[in-house]
């Protein structure tokens, strides 16, 4: 019943923030968010899971419990981790202890209600990685929208209506297209699926697939789902074209909900991706490797070049996602050990580096309130510390050795450039690799001018030393970051015990 | 093993109190008729309908009305006028909360109010007319009943007797109410004259029987039974009756707004059901009229869920939209109907029912937020309402709750009971195709009505004020009513699997 203690502590702690003056909710809520976060590691040394979730493993934590019926479906309480989603628990209850230490600064109205908003988006996405039925799973993924609409819309910027409204009609349309694809596919499963549990539905997919449903093959079905859920994640990943939202979602949003879109919301679309269309579809997986292959360069390339373009500090590290996204996908579609474990490892990297990033181009805005590289320079005379931390971020994020970035993006390159089933796999891999060099562009380039030179900055404001609060939680991550880097098994063998069954054990 | 053995008329216990409680009420008029002692009449009405609602889950749980129980099973008072299975319990459930949240959110809104007592009498007096419909069991029972929720629905929808609104709304309601009473009790004296019975199983027994003269009065049957649909779309306000709907909403006080569009409406919906599924059996019915009725209810709900959504959809004061919504919702229970004639077809109208419930919840606390924003003298549009969490946080946090439900956004128990609906829906499409457009139409409409519920979602928590307000006050009977109804809106979820077991084995009772 751990799982469940994980998400009932940050629901009612949700509640009870919600409650609280405004004056101590953020004190509250941080010493609440401390729980969940020590369970959660609490739960990695306890680990004991084995194997894959859906495909026969050994889940840790696991419950179940019938909770309603459908017609001939079962739907039932259905939570449990395996090497996969464990790392990202983690990450998700990290990342929001420190979301809400670096809001102390810059949230001034209405804490209460934010902090509870915080909370509660924890509780939802620790649901999204532990629910195994898709009933469950899905409860949990819409309802990070509702939150996260609200975090936008009342603490954002100056666009943050058009932002917000943005980012919740594209992600739940999106959902409404995957929802639709999985409730076909199941219907289509026949009889030899009688529950929403996502392991069952996985394994009638490897011994057979669908039968077909009106009127439809059951090979022909088969690829319209896979097609229709793909679609559907790629909005939430976001791949290119499906980009736009995150851009302006992230760039109106505040700090602390930046840090939770770039840092976790986003890896749901990849971690949807991986348990959904790669570990049910190989076959489709497959057949459309190649454009899906393509899309993921285009997504690095496009995106980097977009972050080139850019002058608005926050703008830079939103488009970089659109980048280090494409090399999940990389990961994924190459369908080896290394590639989809250097993808779900880069799903943790991306999450600690950009967290980090966006923590200190917050830590700069609320000390300059201005982001635009152009405005700055030598703010390393100003800001020592947070500066150095913005350019250790930024060297984990051009993938410096010993750093959690390089160790991801060695494991994709390594496992995608010898794939046996993504045809032209090394020209992929190269294209891809050049990325890397655009990402050391942008990101120099934009140091060079905000960090180094002679101080110059017109504000009004006293721009001095980052609060010791916001250095503390930068330097966690930090240190994450070069703990992954230095020593990668400590999450990975755990990634690649979870993905060996995806791809059949020896590949 | 009971203890003691309860007569059978006392099946009817829930309607029963509420009639004594209304019989109580106006006793306290009666001695003092001009009173405003509000603690005393507001108590009164609560109590009573909790007792109803309390007696009606008791039966409930004890089995009574459940098929194939010993000692219990259906209980039939009077010679079949009356039914009490799990059917009616189960709308007895539903009008009691809605009646118990509307009475406990009136205590506030009627404070300075001259008719405290005809008030709180005339709301328990409809209720008691839809406590009885939910068991009438004959169309002449069903229609005194239906008059019993009429006439003092029509009086409180025009109880503010010096606001011109509520006064204009009274008077369209009862005119349309009077028209389409006609076209009922016409349609209940056709179907009379083509099969020389009212009682419900007698009716079905008339149209299986091939009778040579019930065949020959194919074409008078099917005039009544159009009429019988036309009275009841009137009562649950689906297209093309609906009109009056967004009128009378508007100007009624919003507790009987809620109590209106949520308590009556699923009312008129068990007169749906059980009519249908009982006086109506599909294959002998096709076989005199030489119509598939399942079909009309089909197109009915296509067209009630679009004409809702998009008039919903453009509205700019939020009652209206509230009202279009409405009967929006109404399209979705349609569904349950239409789906009868197909196998899985008791499984998508349990579903029906569970999103009725739910609704009760959603539906009655939406529109008690808007009596609260009356009763702060806020204005009527969604400009008026921006930036209202800034002063009431916990009341706007509940109407986000209502608003998400209502649209069918997870986690909340409007999308648990819409999926319900949409997989039973896909699950029956298999044996008729015409459900498949039928639940594509649900989806859609379902996907647009986010718009406009998230409109009032923004307008309340993003927007700014356009004008300072003074401090709101607190109201303790409307916030009570608001967050309780909130509370249920999300407890019900954990619990939904009973619930949902109820409602599906109360549509298959009265379906087989």
């Amino acid at each position: 019943m751990m799982i469940e203690a994980l998400i009932a502590v940050a629901l009612l702690g949700a509640l009870i923030t919600f409650v609280a003056p405004n004056r101590i909710a953020g004190k509250l809520a941080f010493a609440i968010s401390l729980v969940p976060a020590a369970i959660s590691l609490w739960l990695f040394t306890a680990f004991d899971g084995s194997g894959n979730a859906l495909l026969d493993g050994e889940l840790a934590f696991e419950s179940q419990l019938a909770w309603l019926e459908i017609g001939d479906y079962s739907i039932s309480w259905f939570v449990g981790l395996d090497g996969i989603s464990l790392p990202l628990v983690v990450l998700t209850t990290i990342l929001c202890t420190l979301a809400t230490v670096s809001s102390w600064t810059p949230i001034d109205e209405r804490e209460s209600q934010f902090y509870g908003l915080i909370l509660f988006i924890e509780a939802n996405l620790i649901g999204v990685f532990s629910a195994l039925d898709f009933f469950v799973w899905f409860i949990f993924w819409e309802a990070v929208l509702i939150p996260m609409y609200l975090l936008i819309g009342i603490w954002g910027g100056p666009r943050r209506k058009y932002a917000a409204i943005k980012f919740f009609v594209y992600t739940n349309v999106a959902s409404l297209v995957m929802f639709g694809s999985f409730i076909a596919l199941v219907f289509g499963l026949g009889d030899s699926v009688t529950s929403f549990a996502l392991p069952e539905i996985a394994t009638a997919m490897v011994n057979g697939g669908p039968e077909g449903l009106f009127g439809l093959g059951g090979t022909a079905l088969a690829s319209v789902v896979f097609i229709g859920m793909f679609l559907g994640f790629a909005v939430k990943v976001p791949i290119v074209p499906f980009h736009t939202w995150l851009p302006d979602a992230h760039v109106e949003a505040p700090t602390p909900a930046s840090i939770l879109l770039a840092g976790v919301l986003l890896k749901m679309g990849t971690y949807a991706l991986l348990r959904f269309n790669f570990t049910m579809f190989p076959d489709q997986v497959e057949a459309y490797a190649v454009p899906i292959a393509a899309i993921a360069v285009i997504s690095v390339i496009y995106g980097a070049m977009l972050a080139l373009a850019q002058t608005d500090l926050k703008r830079i590290v939103a488009y970089s996602s659109v980048s280090s996204m494409g090399y999940v996908i990389l990961g994924l579609v190459a369908y080896t050990q290394f590639g989809i474990g250097g993808a779900t490892f880069q799903m943790i990297s991306h999450g600690l580096i950009s967290g980090l990033m966006f923590m200190a181009v917050g830590v700069i805005y609320n000390a300059t309130h201005t982001r635009m590289v152009t405005d700055m320079s030598g703010m390393a005379d100003r800001m020592p510390i947070a500066v150095g931390i913005l350019i250790a971020g930024a060297f984990g994020y051009m993938g410096l050795p010993l750093m959690s970035g390089f160790a991801a993006e060695y494991f994709i390159f390594f496992g995608s450039f010898g794939s046996e089933l993504l045809a032209y796999s090394a020209v992929f891999t190269s294209l891809a690799m050049f990325g890397i060099v655009i990402v050391a562009g942008y990101l120099l380039f934009a140091l060079q001018r905000t960090v180094f030179g002679p101080y110059r900055l017109e504000t009004d404001y006293e721009v001095g030393r980052a609060p010791v609060h916001d250095v503390a939680s930068m330097v966690v991550l930090l240190g994450l970051i070069i703990a992954l880097g230095v020593a990668p098994d400590l999450i990975f063998d755990m990634i690649t015990d979870a993905i060996d069954p995806i791809i059949g054990g020896e590949r | 093993m009971a203890v003691f053995e309860l007569p059978d008329w006392m099946a009817l216990a829930p309607a029963l109190i509420l009639a004594g409680t209304a019989l109580v009420l106006f006793l306290l008029d009666s001695i003092d008729p001009h009173s405003t002692n509000r603690s005393l009449l507001a108590g009164t009405a609560i109590v009573g309908s909790l007792a109803s609602l309390a007696v009606a889950v008791w039966y409930t749980a004890a089995g009574v009305g459940a098929t194939g129980i010993e000692n219990h099973g259906v209980i039939d008072v009077m010679n079949g006028q009356f039914v009490v299975d799990q059917l009616a319990l189960y709308f007895m459930i539903i009008i009691a909360v809605v009646t118990a949240l509307v009475a406990v959110a009136s205590y506030d809104y009627l404070r300075d109010h001259t008719y405290q007592a005809e008030y709180y009498s005339l709301v328990i007096l409809a209720a008691t007319g839809m406590s009885m419909m939910a068991a009438s069991n004959s169309l002449v029972t069903i229609f005194i009943a239906l008059e019993l929720t009429s006439l003092p629905s029509y009086a409180l929808v025009a109880i503010l007797k010096d606001n011109r609104g509520s006064v204009e709304a009274g008077l369209k309601y009862f005119l349309i109410g009077a028209l389409s009473s006609a076209i009922f009790v016409y349609g209940v004296s056709l179907v009379y004259g083509a099969t020389g019975s009212l009682q419900l199983e007698a009716i079905a027994g008339a149209l299986e029987s091939s009778d040579q003269n019930v065949v020959e009065m194919g074409g008078l049957l099917g005039l009544g039974i159009l009429m019988l649909i036309g009275g009841i779309a009137f009562k649950t306000a689906s297209v093309p009756f609906h009109f009056w709907a967004p009128e009378a909403y508007e100007g009624a006080p919003a507790p009987i707004s809620a109590f209106l569009s949520s308590a009556s409406k699923a009312a008129g919906f068990v007169l749906a059901f059980r009519v249908f599924a009982t006086a109506f059996p599909l294959e002998a019915t096709t076989a005199v009229i030489g119509v598939d009725w399942t079909l009309a209810f089909g197109i009915l709900a296509i067209v009630t869920m679009t004409v809702g959504n998009f008039a919903a959809a453009t509205q700019e004061n939020v009652k209206r939209m509230l009202a279009y919504s409405s009967i929006g919702h109404a399209g979705y229970v349609l569904i349950g109907l239409a789906a009868l004639s197909a196998d899985g077809g008791d499984a998508v109208m349990g579903a029906a029912m569970m999103h009725l419930l739910v609704y009760g919840f959603m539906n009655t606390g939406a529109f008690l937020f808007v009596g609260l924003a009356e009763y702060w003298g806020v204005g009527r549009t969604f400009e008026d309402y921006n930036g209202l969490s800034k002063q009431a946080p916990f009341a706007c946090a509940a109407m986000a709750v209502f608003m998400f439900s209502l649209a069918g956004v997870p986690p909340f128990a409007g999308f648990a009971s819409k999926y319900l609906l949409y997989t039973a829906t896909i699950e029956a499409a298999a044996d008729n195709t015409i459900l498949l457009v039928l639940a594509a139409a649900l989806v859609i409409n379902s996907a647009l009505s986010l718009y406009y519920y998230s409109r009032l979602v923004k307008a309340l928590w993003i927007e700014e004020p356009i004008l300072d307000r003074e401090r709101l006050a607190q109201p303790t009977g409307l916030y009570a009513a608001i967050i309780a109804a909130a509370v249920l809106t999300v407890l019900i979820l954990p619990a939904f699997s009973p619930i949902a077991d109820a409602a599906t084995e109360a549509a298959t009772a009265i379906i087989v």
